[in-house]
């Protein structure tokens, strides 16, 4: 958690290696593997998943070809199509997401909720070992909030998964429980704590943290 | 080789209509110093249906029905002592497209192909172009009233064929023409898919696809004449282009006459610019001679790859390769998922990833 501007996003775009940021120091590891040293899509094999604030639309991409190919590439073979449409209908259907949308170009067009269910249900079809979630909770109503919050919640229970959810609010931590707080600001963590610490930040706010 | 006693002159380049073309490059097609072989090399790639026929005419039976400026079809109508001949019969209706092939080699060629649509027919008219060879080419395409005619030309030729034609839509009273120029081959590739229209409530429809890559020279010139009121035009041409000295020439122009009311015309050109080195000419333009009209309009866009959306797609651990090859592939859908052809899809979609994969090579 962390005020505007503290580095939160910036974080899990370096991490998921955007070419838009270099590295110039510390060091990424994931099960012990250097993930500085992987390009985008490696560090997508070997685990990590960044679900976007603001997933990026792909024209004359279709929902299914998009999905179907990111299996492929991750599992390390094609999926088997009479599995397949079931594994995928059935996780479109648990995050309320309407079959059609297999139709659909990739982002082209979706509502705000629709881009972070599209976001969360490739997270649950890719299975992941660490997921950041930059800012999911942004631009959802209620509904649509308990719905990726139980998803998050679903894929967790079913796996290994581990989550780091950047977020403003403790809106969304009614439906998702942390194990560990941290709070960011001006690009490092000033303070960590349990559950507690989201409590006293939604009370207080930021504004100790924020050094002028 | 005759005189010739047209009213043209052989462009040296500084004229408009071939300031961006690469004389040096067109094997005499331009200027009359090719020798062209005797023989017509198009052919049904499949038995005719019923009331479609193929024949090959005395092209004195079938003089040209309008008057062209392109110095090209000026001199292909000259040479030519033969035309091809499609003619589809009155209120045919067709759910398989008529294929027409031609495979050209070495020897240059000069071909005249007249299609007739008859009133009310509808049917889509294929014509792939293979080979290595150096092609002139006229088209004219006659619609009847009320006739729908999808037309798709295939230029899926090797490395170093030149093709340079002239596509020339009459399209009458409440008949409706559909182009689709798909160039993914060639040296040098110089189409003018043309229009105009002799009857109120008619329809033209271009739409193309091509993609430039080391050294080609890909170029598209677009001319719809609104010569009558009520008819719609639109036009939607895509290209990629990717390698050193890859170059594309869109051209797209648009004239509505005086007296030419209730016309509704929009043209679009998109151009992804896939590397350096590669450029890509768009130029549209409209000329409206009335106000009574129900819109015009036009957009040019040129951009370059967007790293976000492969940025995106890698993000999900799909490789730099196969995520280019996804957004490149969907960025050309809009136009190639219109030929309904699965198959034809297919076909284009793999040509154009097989020329990717041999930029720089």
């Amino acid at each position: 958690m962390g005020p505007n501007g503290s580095g939160k996003s910036t974080l899990a775009y370096s991490i998921a290696g955007h070419p838009k940021y270099l590295i110039t120091g510390g060091s990424v590891t994931l099960d012990g593997a250097d993930v500085l040293e992987m390009t985008v899509d490696e560090r997508a094999k070997a685990g990590l998943f960044l679900a976007m604030q603001y997933p990026v639309e792909v024209p004359g991409v279709s929902v299914s070809n998009f999905l179907r190919t990111a299996v492929t590439a991750i599992r390390g073979e094609a999926p088997k199509v009479r599995t397949w449409v079931g594994e995928v209908k059935e996780a479109m259907a648990s995050l309320n997401i309407d079959t059609a949308f297999s139709e659909r170009n990739v982002n082209e067009g979706f509502s705000g909720g629709e881009k972070k269910r599209h976001e969360i249900l490739q997270m649950e079809l890719l299975k992941p070992k660490i997921a950041i979630l930059d800012e999911t909770d942004s631009g959802l109503d209620v509904d649509a909030l308990r719905i990726v919050s139980e998803g998050v919640n679903r894929v967790k229970a079913n796996s290994e998964l581990g989550v780091m959810l950047i977020t403003h609010y403790t809106r969304i931590l009614r439906y998702i429980k942390p194990d560990f707080v941290h709070v960011f600001a001006n690009g490092k963590i000033v303070e960590e704590g349990g559950p507690e610490l989201a409590d006293k930040l939604e009370e207080k706010g930021y504004a100790e943290y924020i050094t002028a | 080789m005759s005189l010739l006693t047209t009213n043209y002159l052989t462009p040296t380049g500084r004229e408009e209509a071939w300031r961006f073309t690469p004389l040096k490059r067109l094997a005499g097609l331009h200027d009359g110093s090719t020798k062209v072989a005797d023989h017509i090399s198009l052919s049904a790639k499949s038995a005719l249906p019923n009331g479609v026929a193929l024949t090959v005419a005395d092209a004195a039976e079938h003089p040209a029905s309008y008057t062209s400026t392109d110095v090209v079809t000026n001199r292909v109508r000259e040479v030519v002592q033969k035309v091809s001949l499609l003619t589809i019969a009155k209120d045919v209706e067709l759910s398989e497209p008529i294929h027409l092939s031609r495979k050209c080699s070495s020897t240059p060629e000069f071909s005249r192909v007249v299609i007739q649509a008859g009133v009310n027919s509808k049917s889509t008219v294929i014509v792939e172009n293979t080979g290595n060879g150096e092609l002139g080419e006229e088209i004219e395409i006659n619609l009847a009233p009320g006739a729908s005619l999808d037309l798709i030309s295939l230029q899926e030729w090797d490395r170093n064929a030149v093709h340079l034609a002239q596509h020339h839509a009459i399209v009458s009273k409440d008949a409706q023409f559909t182009s689709y120029v798909v160039s993914v081959g060639g040296s040098v590739v110089r189409i003018s898919p043309t229009v105009e229209f002799t009857g109120a409530g008619s329809f033209a429809d271009l739409y193309g696809v091509y993609f430039a890559t080391d050294g080609q020279h890909l170029e598209h010139r677009i001319h719809v004449n609104h010569n009558v009121p009520n008819a719609k035009s639109r036009v939607n041409y895509k290209g990629a282009l990717a390698g050193d000295q890859a170059h594309t020439v869109w051209i797209g122009d648009v004239y509505i006459h005086k007296g030419a009311d209730g016309t509704d015309t929009y043209e679009l050109n998109r151009n992804l610019l896939l590397s350096d080195g590669a450029r890509a000419d768009s130029v549209p333009n409209l000329e409206i001679e009335t106000g009574e009209i129900v819109g015009a309009g036009h957009a040019s866009t040129t951009g370059r790859f967007d790293d976000e959306q492969l940025f995106y797609l890698q993000s999900r651990g799909i490789p730099a390769d196969i995520a280019r090859r996804l957004v490149i592939r969907g960025f050309f859908a809009e136009i190639i998922n219109k030929l309904k052809s699965a198959e034809l899809e297919e076909r284009l979609m793999q040509r154009i990833d097989d020329e990717l994969a041999k930029v720089g090579e």
